[in-house]
């Protein structure tokens, strides 16, 4: 099966873009990560890994409507496309699969 | 209202700067959205700081401007397949490659070679801040009815130019090159060196090291050159140390000057001495202060900015002949510019007729004709070559290649292999600049850091690929796709026509170059193989330079004869290998009053004779057994013919109002250059004006030991100096110098030339044979021998080349025949050279096109005919 890798960062920003539906833009991107890792992500950062998800056809991006705040300057809204969703899907599910796999008495010993 | 915070403005024009243009409005919404946020949270300040960084974080590939962009992905494919499809048929045919690379690195090697010498020859002396406005002073004398040349001047023209010229900003008299003992006590040696006056330093724009430009102010002081410094003192300190020059005046050391670059007419001047000195201890020199009929010294003047030479030289022209009793020789005073001395130094007749600047022409031809054939190897190879590729062309059409593209391909394949051409070049050049300068007598080297070198370079690299590539490019990209896919493509009948002119001019160069270089070297051997009119082998030359060997001509002698190791001694005035006391002051019963021809005036003591070995053809030697001989000479055939005498032997001359009575007649002595009609002399005893000493080694004993002990003798004598000599016949070898230079570099070119034609040749031979390769196959399943296919193969070349001997031998002919005019001892230019020369370029050709034919024609017809 070909597969197309996807880098840590890069699976982040991409989950992340699915968490937050519509309003998935830089900033909003950059601020979820933090919040949601703890670790925080520059833009430079944020928008190079979504330069790289659009050009292996994960994001589908659009211009959003001009507004007051950011000097009149428009966002740049990304949506996960199909390819992503799949990706996605194929990491969760052969994480899962591995998770299985593991025998109980080899499991890292995580307190329960 | 507080204002409203901007982020920094530096930041946000960066940003538009380097971003690309689709991106930048979305990045610098999303910074601007985070400044708000930040300086709400953490101030105006700290913002700023965080924008700042970001926009630097956003220096990353994906968010810079792309200029290629707009250049389609496909193109840049294309290109560098061309590179690669160009490397791959270089490596399929290792051959050709290498013939065509090599054979045009060759050819561009020497080009390069011949233009950094040329350019050595143009910026001579062009180092010297005052190189406009220096000026050597010259004069033209007539003696007989020719004006001959001179730069040698009487001293008071030069205070006659400083006080009575407003244009001269400075005038220098200066002593000739003269070679001096220095003396620093420890270290003695022999070195090059003039007297010359303060001004000097400044004129040449002096370049101090050490010490004071104004030393040479003080009478008793020396400025030596850098190198002059180091091997009289080695690492020491040598200002205010005291040298001894010529085991005479004492003087103190009062600076170190750089030494005068290499390619100036002052190279060999390393140390300076002041004109005071000159006059202290010279009697001569002082004797002669104001007599304007001293031609002994030479003046150099600067003018002014603006001052114009040949203005000035019209008004010094008759300075002398405007003097009351003006001298029979008519002196006539010019100035001759520094721009002008190295290249043009020769005058005839008062006209100046060139010099060098013949030889920077003559070779610059050269290297264009040498460059010319390698690129017309090269045109011709490539030509050849890309006739086989019509098939790839055929291809390249069918899937879609426009012609603009295949234009292209050509192109950059001839770039491709030009340029490694010109790299190859380069480093051929720089491997054979040590041998390039030893026969050149250059120090040359490449001019890395010479724009204009490089923009010759590679401008040159960049017309050849063009005119190489045009061929291919332009035509073989016009085929018609299928009819070269279809076999049905023929190359035109006349494709071929071009190419064979292109050999017949090759073999046309070649073949002239080859007539050149014999003739050359005729010359030089028939000139070497002339009668000297003694015996130059086993002689040695001492110049007496002290006063220790001065006036103690006798015990000398007999120490030296007691050695052993010589033969005979003699001393005369200046060398024999030398010209000196040039006098028209020597009249004769029956000479024209008007006529005063230029005589050579020997002082010599009574054994010079048997110690060179001249000949007598009439009367007798000089002999201690006569008193009377103190009043005879001795005449050369020449002057026998000048004067006419019937019985010479009873006939008196006068020499500077002395009666002389004719003893002998000798054989002309060759002294001068051997080039040169032989200037008529003749030899008078006289023991106090002689500053030479020769010696004849005895031939029984290796000359090393009889040097041993003629040494001893000298050092006994003569314990201050050096024991410093030269032998006669090198000394002799040393007039072939310029000619023999000549002769090998032309020799080396002419090498390189048929090099050149016969790589190319080979190259043609070899394609030819191939592109034949069916039709020797059939001929030889027919029954055609192998001496058949030979002459087959064979045949049009050398029709190219013998059209090319027809051309070349007349061409030659005009032109050696022109050179050798201009010598007065000249070889013949007889038949038999054209037509040796022409059979070795036969010759040779036939050797180099004969490996591939027989080579073609030994081939298994089986193999050749099997392939379809």
């Amino acid at each position: 099966m070909k597969r197309i890798y996807l880098g840590e960062f890069e699976e982040i920003v991409l989950l992340t873009v699915a968490v937050l539906g519509d309003g998935a833009y830089g900033v909003s991107i950059s601020d979820a990560i933090e919040e949601q890792t703890g670790r925080s992500a520059s833009l430079s950062a944020v928008h190079a890994a979504l330069h790289r998800l659009q050009e292996k056809s994960m994001l589908h991006s659009r211009m959003g409507e001009a507004t007051a705040e950011r000097g009149g300057r428009r966002k740049r809204l990304f949506t996960v496309t199909a390819l992503g969703n799949r990706t996605l899907n194929e990491i969760r599910t052969v994480r899962n699969r591995m998770w299985d796999s593991i025998s109980p008495q080899n499991f890292p010993a995580v307190s329960i | 209202m507080p204002k409203n915070p901007q982020p920094p403005q530096w930041a946000s024009r960066l940003l538009e700067w380097f971003c690309a243009d689709h991106l930048l409005e979305e990045i610098q919404g999303d910074l601007e959205e985070r400044f708000l946020r930040n300086v709400d949270l953490f101030g105006e300040q700290s913002a700023k700081r965080q924008y700042a960084v970001s926009v630097l974080g956003f220096i990353r590939p994906f968010a810079l401007k792309n200029e290629k962009s707009p250049v389609p992905l496909y193109t840049q494919i294309m290109i560098s397949n061309y590179f690669k499809i160009a490397l791959r048929n270089l490596l399929k045919h290792k051959g050709y490659s290498f013939i065509n690379i090599f054979g045009l690195a060759t050819g561009m090697a020497v080009t390069m070679l011949i233009g950094l010498w040329v350019h050595d020859e143009l910026s001579y002396d062009k180092s010297f801040k005052n190189y406009d406005r220096l000026g050597q002073l010259w004069q033209f004398v007539t003696f007989d009815v020719e004006k001959s040349s001179y730069t040698v001047l009487p001293i008071p023209l030069a205070k006659e130019l400083r006080t009575k010229y407003p244009d001269v900003e400075a005038v220098s008299l200066s002593s000739n090159n003269l070679s001096l003992i220095l003396d620093a006590g420890e270290k003695k040696m022999e070195r090059k060196g003039n007297y010359v006056e303060p001004f000097f330093t400044d004129m040449l724009s002096v370049n101090m090291i050490s010490g004071s430009k104004d030393g040479l102010k003080d009478v008793n002081s020396v400025l030596l050159s850098e190198s002059s410094a180091e091997a009289l003192f080695g690492d020491e300190d040598p200002l205010n140390k005291i040298i001894k020059i010529d085991n005479k005046a004492s003087v103190k050391v009062a600076g170190v000057y750089k030494d005068f670059p290499f390619n100036t007419s002052f190279n060999d001047v390393s140390f300076l001495l002041p004109w005071s000195l000159y006059e202290a201890t010279n009697p001569y020199v002082k004797s002669v202060t104001d007599a304007w009929d001293d031609n002994s010294f030479q003046i150099f003047v600067q003018l002014k900015t603006g001052a114009d030479f040949e203005a000035l030289s019209s008004k010094i022209r008759d300075i002398r002949m405007k003097m009351n009793n003006p001298p029979s020789y008519k002196p006539e005073f010019f100035i001759h510019p520094m721009s002008r001395w190295h290249l043009y130094s020769e005058f005839k007749n008062g006209l100046n007729t060139g010099g060098l600047i013949q030889f920077v022409w003559l070779f610059g031809i050269i290297g264009g004709f040498v460059l010319l054939l390698a690129c017309i190897n090269f045109m011709n190879l490539s030509t050849a070559r890309s006739e086989k590729r019509a098939k790839e062309v055929g291809i390249r059409k069918a899937v879609g290649s426009v012609r603009t593209q295949l234009v292209m391909q050509f192109f950059s394949e001839s770039l491709m292999v030009v340029l490694l051409s010109f790299i190859l070049s380069l480093i051929i050049v720089q491997l054979s600049l040590p041998l390039f300068n030893e026969v050149a007598a250059k120090q040359i080297r490449i001019l890395w850091e010479n724009p204009l070198f490089w923009i010759a370079g590679l401008g040159f690299t960049l017309l050849t690929s063009v005119i190489s590539g045009s061929y291919p490019a332009l035509y073989l990209s016009s085929f018609q796709a299928v009819k070269v896919l279809k076999g049905t493509f023929r190359v035109g009948r006349f494709a071929a026509v071009p190419r064979k002119v292109l050999v017949v001019m090759q073999f046309t160069v070649s073949v002239t170059l080859i007539i050149g270089t014999v003739i050359v070297f005729r010359q030089i051997q028939h000139v070497k193989n002339l009668e000297v009119g003694y015996n130059r082998q086993g002689i040695i030359e001492v110049r007496l330079n002290t006063p220790e060997l001065q006036g103690h001509y006798d015990e000398l002698r007999t120490d030296l004869l007691e050695t052993g190791a010589v033969v005979e001694v003699a001393e005369s005035v200046g060398s024999i290998t030398g010209s000196g006391g040039l006098t028209t002051n020597f009249s004769w019963k029956g000479k024209e009053p008007d006529s005063r021809p230029l005589l050579m005036g020997n002082n010599v003591t009574h054994d010079y004779g048997k110690t060179i070995g001249w000949e007598i053809v009439q009367g007798r030697d000089f002999s201690r057994n006569y008193s009377t001989d103190s009043s005879a000479v001795i005449l050369s055939e020449a002057t026998l013919k000048l004067t006419g005498f019937k019985n010479p032997l009873e006939e008196i001359v006068t020499h500077q109002g002395k009666p002389l009575k004719v003893i002998g007649i000798v054989k002309d002595i060759i002294k001068e250059s051997p080039f040169q009609e032989i200037k008529p002399a003749f030899y008078v005893i006289n023991y106090k004006a002689v500053d030479m000493i020769m010696v004849r080694l005895s031939e029984g004993m290796p000359v090393s030991t009889a040097l041993e002990k003629v040494a001893d003798v000298f050092r006994k004598h003569n314990p201050s100096s050096p024991f410093m000599y030269n032998f006669v016949d090198v000394q002799y070898g040393k007039k072939f110098k310029e000619e023999e230079r000549i002769g090998k570099l032309s020799l080396f070119f002419t090498i390189l030339a048929v090099m050149i034609s016969c790589l190319g040749l080979f190259g043609l031979a070899s394609f030819i044979a191939e592109q034949r390769t069916k039709e020797i196959g059939v001929r030889k399943v027919l029954g055609a021998s192998v001496l058949n296919l030979w002459g087959l193969l064979s045949r049009d070349f050398l029709i190219l080349v013998t059209i090319s001997l027809f051309i070349a031998s007349p061409l030659a002919y005009y032109f050696m025949n022109k050179w050798i005019e201009g010598y007065v001892i000249k070889t013949d230019i007889t038949w038999w050279i054209f037509v040796g020369s022409g059979a070795g370029a036969l010759l040779i050709s036939l050797l180099t096109v004969s490996f591939q034919a027989i080579k073609a024609a030994l081939m298994n017809p089986v193999r050749s005919l099997r392939s379809e």
